[in-house]
């Protein structure tokens, strides 16, 4: 037998080492990632014992046939919604329990638990809450609006309506998640900084905030941004619980249309094209915020 | 002239500094010289507004400065890790100060500054500001890189330039130069002191290097657990330290403390050559006496067992046993010949250089050693 050389073992070892975790993701991911490419070039049903290759016509039904098309807007809307509105909501509630949290610690330990206890909870069951709180005639929220002398609104029914309703749902889910990232990111601000702009001049809050807090939380805003793009991308459980993509596919998404066909209608093929769509999405938006982005918060 | 009157900061139940009162005066070279943990830093932070005293006050110009903010008194710092802005060049973080007084808050905005002429006349005279300060600190070339892209001593730089660069009434630093090698921190030392000849201007340094502390400033305030222990020059810092743990920290060389009995003006050996000048009360007194002040003499009046001996090159330092049972270390310089291990070497020292202390409050008592009268004493035995 021959020794190996201490280069050739240490090869070995990282071999060894990476070895499991690769081969899962091989297995796990790549793989049924490249059996979904091949599907979504076919018009195969689950279950059929042949199938025909059909081009890209998938595509062409998504991006031409109205219902696939509303799924596409739909889901756009909702990220161009979300996106924004939950990182900013999320940052102003940052920084308030991140104040708070000097003068009145446990106040700001409450607040944390309010805030994230909608990404802790099962979203299933906190549809159910929505849905009552939502209820045409019952709900408090139209009871309320009626007390103002205001019209209550078919708030999940009302096709105008119901995506931007689902929106809320889904800005009130991921303030939680995005505020406790940013929590860490202001903890992780050293204080000297602080100190050398009360030195400077830049001693007010809104000062202070553009020359130390903003641009040291770049990393961490980046990372929400992308966190928080590929969890709205992902939109399914409210949409399959409140409204089943209804009414007439008003608050249909990808993710769900992606369930519905595949699922429900065995259509495999077209859902492995719904399917890559997604992914190709997801990877363009996730890749273009680290390209634009990443030089600018990491200050290298 | 910076004045802190009877400043107390308390942490909860922690006292970091109590009952501080100090004079800086104006144009002055101050040291807060102390160890770690001693309060003065919490103290600058206070002279700088960052943080607030329990109690006291301070004035500056003779003017009470507690509602004054760190940015309204007018006082610069450079920080001990430097505290540079890593989003910004280094043209940026020293301009920063300047854009903060100069600019009103529609001309620093940031698509608004290119346009409004009144920002960009301001934006160009501060740059020139910039590169002045720059030139004089030999870091024009550096001015445009940002923050990660500098060495320790480029850091350094560009952090007294942002101090520099406005007309500050105090230069406040914080151990600037503790994360430097040591080649750096001398060559540093000593464009500092430059900097405070130029600019003529109160400079308020801490630093728990003595040797820092000794050789810039023109007073030195030695803290220790949140105490002012000594104010003073350095040459006097040295020459009559004010208590036993302040000798203990000033000098580059050891100090040997002797309890030795004592009775009116007499002392116990190893001390039977000399006497007190002044008779003291009490039945023992510490002597203090620095290693370097040691010298091997054939007629010396302090002989002892050479326990160990350090060989240094440019010195040699030995420890000794005395037959009185003390200890002494002394530094011998490169001309004595180097002792070997087991010896007997005999040392002889300047009795009226000799510091007294209290053995129990460490206090320096003022009497002197001196030389004992012959006539008062039988001749020394020649051994």
């Amino acid at each position: 037998m021959t020794r190996l050389s201490s280069r050739s073992r240490g090869i070995l070892t990282d071999l060894w080492l990476t070895a499991p975790a690769t081969l899962g993701m091989i297995v796990l991911i790549f793989a049924p990632v490249l059996v979904v490419v091949v599907l979504s070039f076919t018009d195969y049903q689950f279950g059929a014992r042949s199938f025909e290759w059909i081009g890209l016509e998938n595509y062409a039904t998504i991006f031409t046939d109205p219902i696939g098309q509303r799924a596409v807007v739909n889901t756009l809307i909702y990220v161009a919604v979300v996106m924004p509105a939950s990182i900013v909501l999320a940052l102003l509630v940052a920084l308030g329990v991140h104040e708070a949290s000097r003068w009145m610690p446990r106040l700001a330990a409450a607040l944390r638990a309010a805030y994230f206890l909608p990404v802790a909870a099962t979203l299933v069951a906190m549809a159910t809450v929505w849905q009552m709180l939502l209820h045409p005639t019952l709900g408090p929220v139209n009871q309320a609006l009626l007390a103002l002398g205001l019209p209550g609104q078919d708030w999940l029914s009302d096709r105008g309506l119901v995506l931007y309703t689902l929106t809320i749902i889904g800005v009130w889910e991921t303030v939680g998640y995005n505020m406790v990232l940013f929590l860490a990111g202001l903890a992780a601000i050293p204080h000297h900084l602080y100190d050398a702009a009360d030195i400077d001049g830049a001693n007010r809050s809104w000062e202070r905030f553009w020359t130390v807090t903003w641009p040291m939380l770049g990393p961490t805003t980046l990372f929400v941004m992308v966190v928080t793009a590929t969890r709205s991308f992902r939109v399914f459980e409210i949409v399959a619980t409140l409204t089943d993509g209804g009414p007439a596919f008003a608050s249909d998404t990808l993710v769900f249309a992606m369930y519905r066909e595949g699922f429900v209608y065995f259509k495999a093929g077209y859902s492995s094209a719904i399917t890559v769509v997604f992914l190709v999405f997801v990877l363009i938006f996730t890749l273009a915020q680290f390209r634009i982005l990443e030089s600018r918060v990491h200050y290298r | 002239m910076i004045e802190l009157r009877n400043i107390s900061r308390r942490f909860g139940d922690t006292s970091a500094l109590s009952d501080v009162s100090l004079t800086i005066e104006g144009a002055s070279f101050t040291s807060l010289l102390g160890p770690s943990g001693c309060g003065k830093s919490t103290l600058l932070r206070i002279i700088a507004g960052l943080d607030h005293p329990t109690s006291g006050s301070i004035l500056f110009s003779g003017r009470d400065v507690r509602d004054l903010s760190a940015a309204e008194r007018n006082i610069a710092m450079v920080f001990q890790s430097y505290a540079l802005y890593p989003h910004m060049t280094v043209r940026g973080n020293i301009a920063l100060p300047l854009a903060m007084r100069s600019m009103n808050r529609l001309e620093r905005f940031p698509v608004l500054s290119e346009l409004l002429p009144s920002a960009r006349r301001k934006a160009v005279e501060n740059n020139l500001a910039v590169e002045r300060i720059a030139a004089l600190l030999k870091i024009e070339e550096l001015l445009d890189r940002k923050p990660s892209q500098l060495s320790g001593g480029q850091k350094q730089r560009a952090a007294v330039g942002r101090a520099l660069v406005r007309e500050p009434t105090a230069f406040l630093l914080d151990e600037p130069l503790s994360n430097l090698d040591a080649k750096l921190r001398h060559a540093m030392r000593a464009e500092i002191v430059d900097l405070h000849r130029t600019t003529g201007r109160t400079f308020i340094y801490v630093t728990h290097d003595q040797a820092e502390a000794m050789s810039m400033s023109d007073q030195v305030v030695v803290i220790m657990d949140g105490k002012v222990q000594q104010v003073d020059a350095p040459r006097d810092l040295y020459e009559r330290p004010a208590s036993r743990s302040v000798a203990a920290f000033v000098g580059d060389h050891p100090v040997n403390f002797l309890d030795v009995a004592v009775d009116r003006r007499q002392l116990a050996p190893p001390f039977e050559d000399v006497t007190l000048d002044t008779a003291i009360p009490g039945r023992t007194v510490t002597v203090g006496i620095r290693s370097e002040r040691l010298h091997p003499a054939a007629d010396g009046a302090l002989a002892g067992r050479i326990e160990r001996v350090d060989y240094l090159g440019s010195s040699t330092m030995v420890s000794l046993r005395l037959p009185s049972g003390h200890r002494l270390s002394a530094v011998l310089s490169e001309q004595d010949a180097v002792p070997v291990e087991g010896e007997i070497l005999r040392l002889s020292f300047a009795p009226q250089r000799a510091d007294l202390f209290d053995p129990d409050s460490g206090q320096r008592i003022d009497a002197r050693l001196v030389p004992a009268r012959a006539s008062s004493r039988p001749a020394r035995r020649d051994q």
